[in-house]
């Protein structure tokens, strides 16, 4: 997956999540939860799905290097180009 | 085969954390004694008429929209939408005392105003007790227990005003005979004063259909009439889960349902030093009466009346077989539905003895049961509309039918007094959720069921 994917991809989820909110908006590099209402049970499936979905593992430690969308990508771009 | 997780019993609770589990692709099986689903919460027929057992209204009911209440939380996390559920909100319910009566709606402001016209000399000190509620994470599974009692009435100065807050939360949930856990408290007077109830349109199964059919969706495996004879035990972790059909089943994780001291009595090899908790006292008998018309006829239009004959409310085992000094008067046909009900049902719920309803025999029970009817219907015709002439059948259970199907000692709905909030016990892979967790109502149950999935499968 290219960064655009990924990005594009933790957007997929986060929609199935919360699917009233409005993602259009979402600046990359300020924390998610201060953009849309994401309690910390939502948080943890984002990483849960992206574990079902594609066989990635966020290990509990890693958790905060997934706060923003910028971040999300530069965590999970090793992990995930060879999708 | 071995599971990731085995839950034991399918009630609100049980089905939840089923659901999160095989979402999220775990090997799951969950546990039911019964040829039914449910638990405490589920329904039967009774000469045709279809009725709901345990719930009275779906409580923290927030309109579409609303995203951070307890019920959008727990839809997001069950891959649920509020549709499912089916919900129509309740008309009017109150608090009736013999010198004041609070009503409530689902619009918490009629509520302060309520405050406000019956006890104005309360208004700022209940402003300041808001404050307090709002500010208390309630959910936290570390606080300390502090007594609301203590806590409520240090903000509150007229006792008749404590009085009548109490009573509705201490009979929807409480396990705690004349008090409550302040957290409890909260999570209550949230789900019941600031949201509110509903109901679906056809009761408590539309509700119980939905979660298992997410549960089947996502691969989870149900077996019914299955209870479990003894969780067997090595080196201080469950080994396997022996079924009462002599099956054995093998999972890393169990997560019981069961309530914590009945799960303990399952252990094989039990430490009685390792159970620490009191048994629960507090049951409830209900008697379900059938009207040949609609309550609303009678000029009945409120959804639930909590009531209380004196000025003082009493929380706790009746010293005779029931008490019908106080009670909740429950109309399911009283909810804003869009076509009206088949039949006119009254509920009504008073506090009963388990003890003294368990040693009487069999003709006893059936005298006592039809004494105590007419006697809660002689106090409830001074408190609602008198339609007596107007029941066509009645049901009745008492404690010793809630023990019977749902296994909780002394036929205590609510668990023991004392709450595991971490769902922890002294093995390692082995968890508590439902009643005995501590998160209340039924919106409560299904995040516990939930939240300790989460905790303890997903991200242990």
């Amino acid at each position: 997956m290219t960064r655009e994917d990924i990005r594009s991809t933790i957007l997929e989820v986060i929609a199935d999540i919360v699917p009233d909110e409005d993602l259009s908006a979402l600046t990359g590099d300020v924390r998610i939860r201060d953009q849309i209402e994401l309690d910390s049970m939502d948080f943890l499936d984002i990483i849960m799905e992206l574990r079902k979905r594609y066989g990635v593992e966020v290990p509990e430690d890693d958790y905060m290097e997934l706060a923003t969308l910028d971040g999300s990508v530069n965590y999970l771009e090793p992990r995930m180009k060879e999708i | 085969m071995i599971y990731d997780a085995i839950i034991i019993g399918a009630g609100m609770s049980g089905l939840a954390a089923g659901i999160r589990l095989a979402y999220f692709d775990k090997k799951v099986c969950i546990l039911e004694k019964h040829s039914r689903v449910g638990g405490l919460n589920s329904f039967y027929t009774f000469n045709g008429y279809k009725l709901d057992v345990g719930l009275h209204a779906v409580t923290n009911y927030v309109p579409k929209g609303i995203k951070s209440a307890p019920l959008p939380k727990l839809l997001r996390q069950l891959r649920l939408r509020i549709e499912d559920f089916d919900l129509y909100q309740q008309k009017m319910s109150a608090v009736r005392f013999p010198d004041k009566c609070l009503r409530f709606t689902n619009d918490f402001n009629f509520f302060v105003q309520e405050i406000a016209e019956n006890f104005p000399s309360q208004t700022d000190n209940f402003q300041q007790l808001l404050k307090k509620i709002f500010a208390y994470d309630e959910l936290s599974l570390t606080a300390k227990p502090v007594s609301a009692r203590k806590v409520v009435s240090s903000y509150l100065s007229d006792p008749l005003l404590i009085e009548m807050i109490f009573c509705p939360l201490m009979y929807y949930g409480s396990a705690r005979e004349n008090d409550v856990e302040f957290a409890q408290f909260v999570i209550m007077f949230k789900s019941i004063l600031c949201e509110g109830f509903a109901r679906p349109q056809v009761g408590v199964r539309k509700i119980i259909e939905a979660l298992v059919g997410k549960y089947r969706e996502c691969g989870g495996e149900l077996r019914i009439n299955s209870g479990v004879k003894t969780i067997r035990i090595i080196d201080n972790k469950v080994k396997s889960v022996l079924l009462e059909n002599g099956e054995e089943l093998i999972g890393e994780k169990i997560i019981s349902s069961a309530g914590y001291l009945e799960t303990m009595q399952l252990l094989s090899g039990l430490d009685p030093s390792k159970v620490k908790t009191r048994e629960g006292q507090l049951s409830f008998m209900e008697f379900i009466l059938i009207l040949d018309t609609e309550p609303t006829k009678k000029g009945y239009d409120t959804t639930i009346t909590f009531y209380n004959n004196s000025n003082e409310f009493v929380y706790q085992k009746p010293v005779g077989l029931a008490d019908i000094s106080s009670g909740v008067i429950c109309c399911p046909n009283n909810f804003l539905f869009d076509k009206p009900l088949p039949e006119g049902i009254i509920r009504i719920t008073n506090m009963a003895n388990f003890e003294l309803w368990d040693g009487l025999d069999e003709e006893d029970y059936r005298i006592q049961k039809t004494e105590c009817l007419e006697a809660t219907l002689k106090e409830v015709a001074k408190i609602i509309p008198d339609f007596r002439s107007s029941i066509k059948a009645v049901d009745i259970f008492t404690p010793k039918t809630i023990h019977k199907y749902t296994g909780h000692l002394n036929g205590a709905p609510y668990g023991a007094p004392d709450k595991i909030k971490d769902g922890r016990t002294h093995l390692d892979n082995l968890f508590i959720c439902g009643t005995d967790q501590g998160f209340l109502g039924i919106v409560g149950a299904m995040l516990s069921g939930i939240s300790m999935a989460n905790l303890h499968v997903l991200m242990g």
